[in-house]
């Protein structure tokens, strides 16, 4: 099949890659740009572990064509944190409070949550719950998830934090 | 392009009901066509009479909309209810409603409230009542080469209320049984109702009698158990991992007299019914507000010209 040119810049790095029509999102960024970071879970839009932020929207990568995001800006896991290796206050929230286990979630978790204290940078527990209800963990039973993006909204409201 | 495309072509919108049926094989269109990128096809339009919302207008850009919310409170209701955020920020109304799928909580609400989709082909434009649009599951009145480019919605009288009503297993999940109402209350009488019905048949259900019991007299048990008792005779549901068909018009019933008791209580003196455009042909762009009519005499704005302004 004819493959078409389009072009993504991923956490800041513009790509030119060659796609199938038929290539989803998830297989070019994990395939072509070896970005690992989002994972695939279930590849049928329940489980949230392939989300990544596509213009300041939280998207299910393994739901979207390719060819749709020619021109978009993508923000990954690996875009996450500082350009020093330090990590995000959400990274950094996650690891203190124990919001992994297996960490399988943890790439669509944070990306979802990173996207919700954009939109919400106060959120209750029940907003935060709410706002990620399109991620599955089968591990920790969210308890330390919602926490530790709780404790991260904090962080991130004290202005020396503002990156 | 779509006509070009034939009976394969097939637009593409948010892709969130589409590309999960291509991957279980249940479509295999052979050209796709991404309208979420046409920016005219994306748009609210609050007017006095009418509201307009352009097709590829996403669930999280519905829910987002305060002029929407003041003005129809329960597509806010609806759409919150509807899969995931992730899955609203791609999901959109033309999608939603064009899909088919009696899961989709859109359509039975459109039906609610009265909606017309607006339907363009390469060889014109025509208006379709949402309460005529469904024919079994999957099967509309769209023809090959035709799609829907916005949806006309005549807008409530202020002090309506209204309810949607959703059980599902999960967050998420598609209606076990789902009920949309709207009811005008007057001297604490109902002057009119409106009720629809999700995932309870092949088709959403407009409960056209159902809404007729309660009309004309105050909301009593007497008249809402007569209610509860038509929308239910409607039904056709299957069975499936959600319940057997007994228990899901069970259900249907519960989630009417559910939404009937939250309508009422939010429910203030209803003022008049605004009055729609003299001629129903200018539903696409009578009242638009922000509308300019630099298409002159064409009066529908022409293709898409309704939104562009
Ligand atoms: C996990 C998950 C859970 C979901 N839960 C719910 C739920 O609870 N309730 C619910 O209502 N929906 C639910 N959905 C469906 C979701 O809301 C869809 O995104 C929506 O129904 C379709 O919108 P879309 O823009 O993605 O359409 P697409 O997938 O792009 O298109 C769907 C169909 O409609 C056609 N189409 C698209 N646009 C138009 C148009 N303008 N005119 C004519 N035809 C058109 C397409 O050709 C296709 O056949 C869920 C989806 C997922 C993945
Ligand atoms: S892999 Fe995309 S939602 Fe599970
Ligand atoms: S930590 Fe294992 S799936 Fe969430």
């Amino acid at each position: 099949m004819a493959k078409k040119l389009i072009t993504l810049t991923v956490n800041g790095e513009k790509h030119e890659v060659a796609v199938e029509d038929r290539d989803l999102l998830i297989h070019v960024l994990r395939e072509k740009l070896r970005l690992t970071g989002a994972h695939i879970g279930c590849e049928t839009t329940h489980c949230g572990a392939c989300t990544v932020d596509i213009d300041g929207k939280s998207i299910k990568s393994c739901t979207r064509f390719a060819v749709q995001h020619d021109g978009a800006s993508i923000t990954t896991i690996e875009g996450m944190a500082h350009p020093d290796g330090a990590l995000h206050a959400l990274q950094e929230a996650f690891r203190q409070e124990h919001g992994l286990q297996c960490g399988f979630c943890t790439p669509g978790m944070i990306m979802r949550a990173h996207r919700l204290l954009q939109e919400n940078p106060n959120p209750t527990e029940e907003e935060v719950r709410y706002g990620i209800a399109g991620n599955l963990c089968r591990c920790t039973g969210y308890q330390n998830i919602v926490k530790a993006i709780l404790v991260a909204a904090e962080k991130l409201r004290q202005p020396e934090a503002a990156e | 392009m779509l006509a070009a495309g034939g009976e394969d072509a097939r637009p593409i919108a948010g892709g969130h009901s589409l590309i999960p049926m291509m991957k279980l094989r249940m479509a295999a269109p052979t050209t796709l066509i991404d309208i979420a990128s046409l920016d005219e096809l994306a748009g609210i339009a609050v007017g006095p009479a009418q509201i307009v919302i352009g097709a590829a207008t996403t669930q999280h850009d519905m829910i987002s909309s305060e002029d929407l919310f003041a003005a129809c409170p329960i597509i806010r209701e609806t759409a919150e209810m509807i899969a995931d955020p992730q899955v609203r920020y791609c999901g959109t109304l033309g999608g939603n409603v064009g899909n088919g799928d009696p899961g989709n909580d859109m359509p039975a609400l459109m039906q609610c409230l009265g909606a017309i989709y607006v339907c363009e082909s390469a060889s014109g434009s025509r208006e379709v009542s949402a309460r005529d649009f469904y024919q079994a599951a999957y099967f509309t009145a769209l023809q090959p080469g035709e799609m829907i480019t916005s949806v006309c919605i005549p807008r409530p009288a202020q002090g309506h209320g209204y309810a949607y009503c959703k059980l599902k297993r999960k967050i998420g999940d598609y209606a076990t049984a789902a009920a949309a109402v709207t009811l005008e209350l007057v001297g604490g009488s109902v002057r009119d109702a409106s009720i629809a019905l999700t995932n309870v048949a092949d088709t959403p259900l407009l409960a056209a009698e159902a809404a007729q019991q309660l009309i004309g007299a105050p909301l009593s048990e007497a008249t809402i158990t007569a209610a509860v008792a038509r929308a239910e005779a409607i039904t056709a549901p299957s069975a499936d991992g959600r319940g057997s068909a007994e228990y899901r018009t069970k259900m249907a019933g519960v989630m009417v007299r559910r939404a009937i008791a939250l309508a009422q209580s939010r429910a203030g003196e209803a003022q008049p019914k605004p009055a729609m455009p003299s001629s129903s042909s200018g539903a696409a762009a009578g009242s638009a507000p922000t509308q300019t009519n630099d298409d002159g005499g064409k009066g529908k704005g022409g293709f898409f010209g309704w939104l562009k302004s």
